[in-house]
């Protein structure tokens, strides 16, 4: 009776193998198609950084911090090497001129001439660009690359971020916050 | 035309596995000894028809077929021949093809050297690998095809290969080591015949055995020969990253590791045999489950190859097949009947069994750390990475326990030893381990330094204890007698053990003692590193194959003699526009000195990174001890008895 | 079409390919213990947008940008765990190589311990069980057992 017993435990035993490899195996299913290098920004929920840049249009203007603050707003970080930033940027025009939303830019480790020209012929989307030719304030708001793009509130604080290309599918993800932002601030 | 054939050869192969995966099988147990038999002239069918394929597929890359879209995508015609035949497995869909082609010449391997095999076990072994040959071969046609063309017209040119893979350890680096994933196969099939026959006995152990150290011995080798390969081509100098594909790797090997020692302890003993059976079927499912790894884009890596979830999916599909349906078998007929065999705590049994134990721990470790950041994201716990600083802190305490264990059971007796008996055995290897480990940073760098020090402890330790235990077994002989009367096994095992104490050593002196300076160096400048002083004569231009070069100009003297010239290289690939560094190596058994180019600063001069890296061959060294061993191993004459024992043939 | 495909790929392909290249600098520290810490701390963080490659390795921008990052911060004196701090308050968890010992990463850093002390127990206990359990032997399993002890005569 007693061996009985003992085998039959032991049976249920020599299953555990067989149920951690497929636990195992459901999860590495759930994890097929998602991006491992996603990385979501870890100042969202918090105050942009303070900080006191130049303006990409005129060398001489100081721009701060408080200068983004009063009306929600879009931070787009762009530069005329990145191609996506150049795919994108159709879109962002048509955002200022369809829905009136304010787009500021963070000219991201790139050359003052061909940045202005790149705006001069592609149209310029943003109420104003900052030149960050070194990535400082980039290295303030964790930005990895270009382009992104982060949504911030009136108060300033960073409601979310898109890694990649701002497109009719990246900003749906952001316009249902954006309107909320925008009805509290009326 | 060429493509086609290998196209419909392939098919063909897929065919002649369909019937070696289920008419032999049948046959065992329906009793149609033509179906049985007919498993031999498939096994050959089905390998003949693969490799037509795979020639197929190097012809068309040899002869520039840019018609054909992946050697467009993976070759260029100024390709030097040799890379053009490397070129092949240099991306996903030729790489597979080669490792279905290693498993099919495993497949014919298996069916010709194992004739000695009761016809029925053979069928079955046979009919399992055909089993996965069928999952493999399908993976390639549906998701990865080699040979579709662009029609009606094709590529011009070819996009190239890979700067990086354009090197000699492209050449050895995925043949070897796919060689030693898929090997661990036949042990997997043996497992599997074992668990359907319902016996597993000493015979079946015997037979299993050479297979899984001829395996063994290649993951060893293609594993060393990446991180040789990775250290001097990817211009960081570094031989390990505890990345994910290395990981991948690394995995398989270690539970093969513990399985040839516990397929030693279940043939010697009769012991632990269903841990036998589940390191076999574990050590296959590792590897399937690295390529899955480095396939599907779930992780990501220095070295993985381009991310497809629909690709994934399949292998996971293939997986679940192959590792659910051989662990239910397990689950439903691996014996729960207890052995009578009897052995005291303090027996060789005990510490194998301690060994095999660290060893899959380590194995569960490294893969927790490689998933951990993919678990918890899944469980919304933000994103971490583990990586090498993690990796070390948990491996080597596993590893120094694991040697420890290995000298002492390589001292005890089966069965029993007499306490004071292994005591006066271990205490001199033990003082002598201790006093020259503490004295080894001493004497190499002139102060005290403990990882060095353990580890020149621990490779003493290995040496003494292995020297000890050498010495007892031919007290009896005299010298010379006792050292012919040994089989090769045992040198075997004695050349891998000590190559464990040598990597140690490399891995723990270069990770301690290495110099890495990077610094600006104009014309006629100098840098003096330990003995060697550094003077960068400026550059030249070279013209290669399909490349450009600048190539720095560096004189060494040693002492102030003059010792050599060294040339790292800054490339820019042709086709691809593509920059890469080629550093410069001057290898010695007691240290390697590697120089990379980086930017061109002003004024001629150049930013340069200089390593000076003693006993970094080291690591290497052992690895190829480790895998030597192996290879002596199954020198054996055991193994090559064509009936192994009169008893066993049942 | 396919041109602009083709131009894409260019595209993607000299993205990569900047990742390929040994990063050199040559920063010029104070002292010798000052250029240790910024080579320790730039092989211990990871670059936030590469295919798991540290700051070191990376000849990315982030990586340069976060390389002259902890230069500035190692020049100032700023201590190892100030950097790291600063660091993952702008990248998160993920820059660490090291992961922190927190809720999170308790499984990772406790399981190698459990399971040494599960297997130690497992290796002492699978000892003790077999005298303790005799178990009869039906017929084959005896005739395999003196096949054993045969075999071990013939070939000790």
């Amino acid at each position: 009776m007693s061996e009985q017993k003992s085998s039959t435990m032991q049976r249920l035993l020599l299953l555990i193998p067989m149920v951690l490899a497929f636990g195992l195996g459901l999860f590495l299913y759930q994890g097929l198609g998602k991006d491992p290098n996603k990385l979501e920004s870890s100042l969202l929920g918090q105050q942009l950084p303070v900080f006191i840049g130049e303006s990409l249009n005129a060398p001489i203007k100081a721009i701060a911090t408080d200068d983004i603050l009063g009306t929600p707003s879009l931070i787009n970080v762009w530069a005329t090497w990145c191609p996506t930033c150049k795919a994108e940027h159709a879109f962002l025009n048509q955002l200022v001129a369809s829905e009136g939303v304010r787009i500021i830019g963070v000219n991201y480790h790139d050359q003052r001439e061909p940045a202005q020209q790149w705006l001069a012929k592609l149209g310029d989307p943003y109420e104003f660009s900052i030149y960050d030719p070194k990535g400082q304030l980039g290295i303030e708001l964790g930005v990895v690359g270009a382009p992104e793009t982060y949504l911030v509130g009136a108060d300033g604080i960073i409601v979310d971020k898109i890694t990649g290309e701002l497109n009719e599918r990246t900003w749906a993800q952001l316009k249902p916050q954006y309107d909320e932002l925008m009805a509290q601030a009326n | 035309m060429i493509p086609e054939i290998g196209h419909l050869a392939l098919i063909l192969a897929l065919c002649l596995s369909v019937a070696l995966g289920v008419l032999p099988m049948l046959g065992t147990y329906t009793g149609q000894a033509r179906l049985i038999m007919a498993a031999r002239p498939l096994a050959i069918g089905q390998g003949v028809f693969l490799s037509i394929s795979y020639i197929c597929l190097t012809l068309a890359f040899v002869y520039d077929d840019f018609t054909v879209q992946y050697v467009a995508s993976n070759s260029n015609s100024a390709l030097p021949v040799q890379y053009k035949i490397s070129a092949v497995w240099g991306s996903h869909e030729g790489s597979l093809l080669l490792w279905v082609l290693m498993l099919s010449w495993w497949i014919m391997a298996v069916s010709q050297f194992a004739k000695s095999l009761p016809p029925i076990m053979l069928a079955r072994v046979l009919s399992v690998m055909g089993l996965i040959a069928i999952g493999f071969m399908l993976f390639t046609l549906l998701t990865s095809n080699p040979f579709w063309r662009y029609l009606p017209e094709g590529a011009s040119e070819g996009a190239d290969l890979n700067p990086l893979l354009q090197d000699f350890g492209l050449i050895v680096h995925p043949p070897t080591l796919y060689m030693g994933y898929v090997g661990l196969s036949v042990a997997f099939a043996f497992a599997i015949a074992a668990l359907l026959d319902g016996k597993i006995d000493a015979a079946w152990l015997r037979w299993s055995r050479p297979w899984t150290l001829v395996a063994w011995g290649f993951l060893t080798l293609g594993i060393v020969l990446g991180s040789w390969w990775a250290y001097y081509e990817l211009g960081w100098g570094g031989w390990w990253f505890w990345d994910p594909v290395e990981n991948a790797s690394f995995m398989p090997w270690l539970v093969a590791t513990a399985l040839i020692h516990s397929l030693a302890v279940s043939e010697k003993r009769g012991l632990f045999k269903n841990w036998t059976i589940l390191l076999a079927i574990l050590a296959f499912s590792l590897s399937l489950l690295g390529t899955f790894l480095v396939r599907s884009g779930v992780l990501t890596s220095v070295h993985a190859f381009a991310a497809d979830p629909e690709r994934g999916f399949f292998v996971l599909v293939l997986l679940a097949l192959t590792v659910g349906g051989s662990l239910l078998l397990y689950a439903l007929r691996a014996t729960t009947v207890a052995s009578r065999t009897v052995y005291s705590f303090w027996s060789r049994e005990t510490f194998l069994l301690g060994n095999n134990v660290l060893l899959v721990i380590a194995a569960i470790v490294v893969l927790l750390g490689t998933l951990y950041p993919l678990l918890l994201d899944a469980f919304g716990g933000g994103k971490v990475s583990v990586g090498p600083p993690y990796f070390n802190a948990v491996f080597v305490p596993l590893m120094v326990l694991l040697i420890i264990a290995l000298g002492i059971g390589l001292l005890a007796k089966w069965k029993s030893i007499e306490t004071n008996e292994l005591t006066q055995l271990l205490r001199s290897p033990l003082l002598v381990a201790l006093v020259l480990g503490v004295s080894f940073p001493f004497a190499y760098a002139g102060e005290f330094n403990a990882s060095t020090a353990l580890a020149a402890a621990l490779m003493v330790w290995l040496i003494m204890t292995t020297w000890t235990d050498l010495k007892r077994r031919i007290r009896h002989q005299g010298w010379q007698r006792g050292l012919r009367q040994l089989n090769p096994g045992y040198y075997g095992m004695m050349l891998a053990h000590l190559g464990i104490g040598v990597s140690v050593m490399g891995i723990a002196v270069v990770s301690h003692y290495e110099a890495n300076h990077d610094i600006r160096m104009a014309p006629g400048e100098t840098l003096q590193i330990e003995q060697y002083a550094f003077t960068f004569e400026g550059t030249r231009d070279i013209t290669g194959p399909n490349y450009v070069s600048v190539q720095g100009v560096v004189k060494v003297d040693e002492d102030g003699e003059f010792y050599t010239y060294l040339h790292p290289e800054k490339r820019t690939y042709n086709a691809r526009n593509q920059m890469m560094t080629e550093a410069a190596i001057d290898p010695a058994l007691g240290r390697d000195i590697y120089i990379a180019m980086g930017e061109p600063l002003e004024q001629g001069a150049w930013a340069m990174r200089i390593h000076f890296k003693p006993m970094v061959r080291w690591i290497w060294l052992g690895g190829v001890m480790m895998s030597i061993g192996a290879g002596l191993a199954v020198w054996d004459k055991r193994y090559r008895r064509r009936r192994p024992a009169k008893t066993s043939a049942a | 079409m396919h041109t602009y495909l083709k131009a894409l790929l260019t595209a993607i392909t000299l993205v990569l390919s900047s990742g390929v290249m040994a990063a050199i600098e040559t920063y010029q520290f104070a002292t010798p213990e000052m250029a240790e810490r910024f080579a320790d701390l730039t092989v211990e963080l990871r670059c936030p947008k590469c295919q798991n490659q540290n700051l070191s390795d990376s000849d990315s921008i982030i990586s340069k940008d976060l390389r002259r990052q902890v230069k500035t911060m190692v020049d100032a004196g700023k201590s190892d765990d100030e950097i790291r701090t600063f660091m993952v308050q702008r990248y998160g968890d993920f820059i660490l190589y090291d992961p922190p010992f927190k809720a999170q990463t308790l499984v990772l850093w406790l399981a190698p311990g459990v399971l040494v002390v599960i297997g130690l127990l497992v290796v002492v206990k699978v000892r003790r069980s077999k005298p303790a359990a005799p178990v009869a032997l039906n017929e084959e399993e005896q005739a395999q057992l003196d096949e054993l002890i045969k075999q071990k005569k013939e070939n000790p």
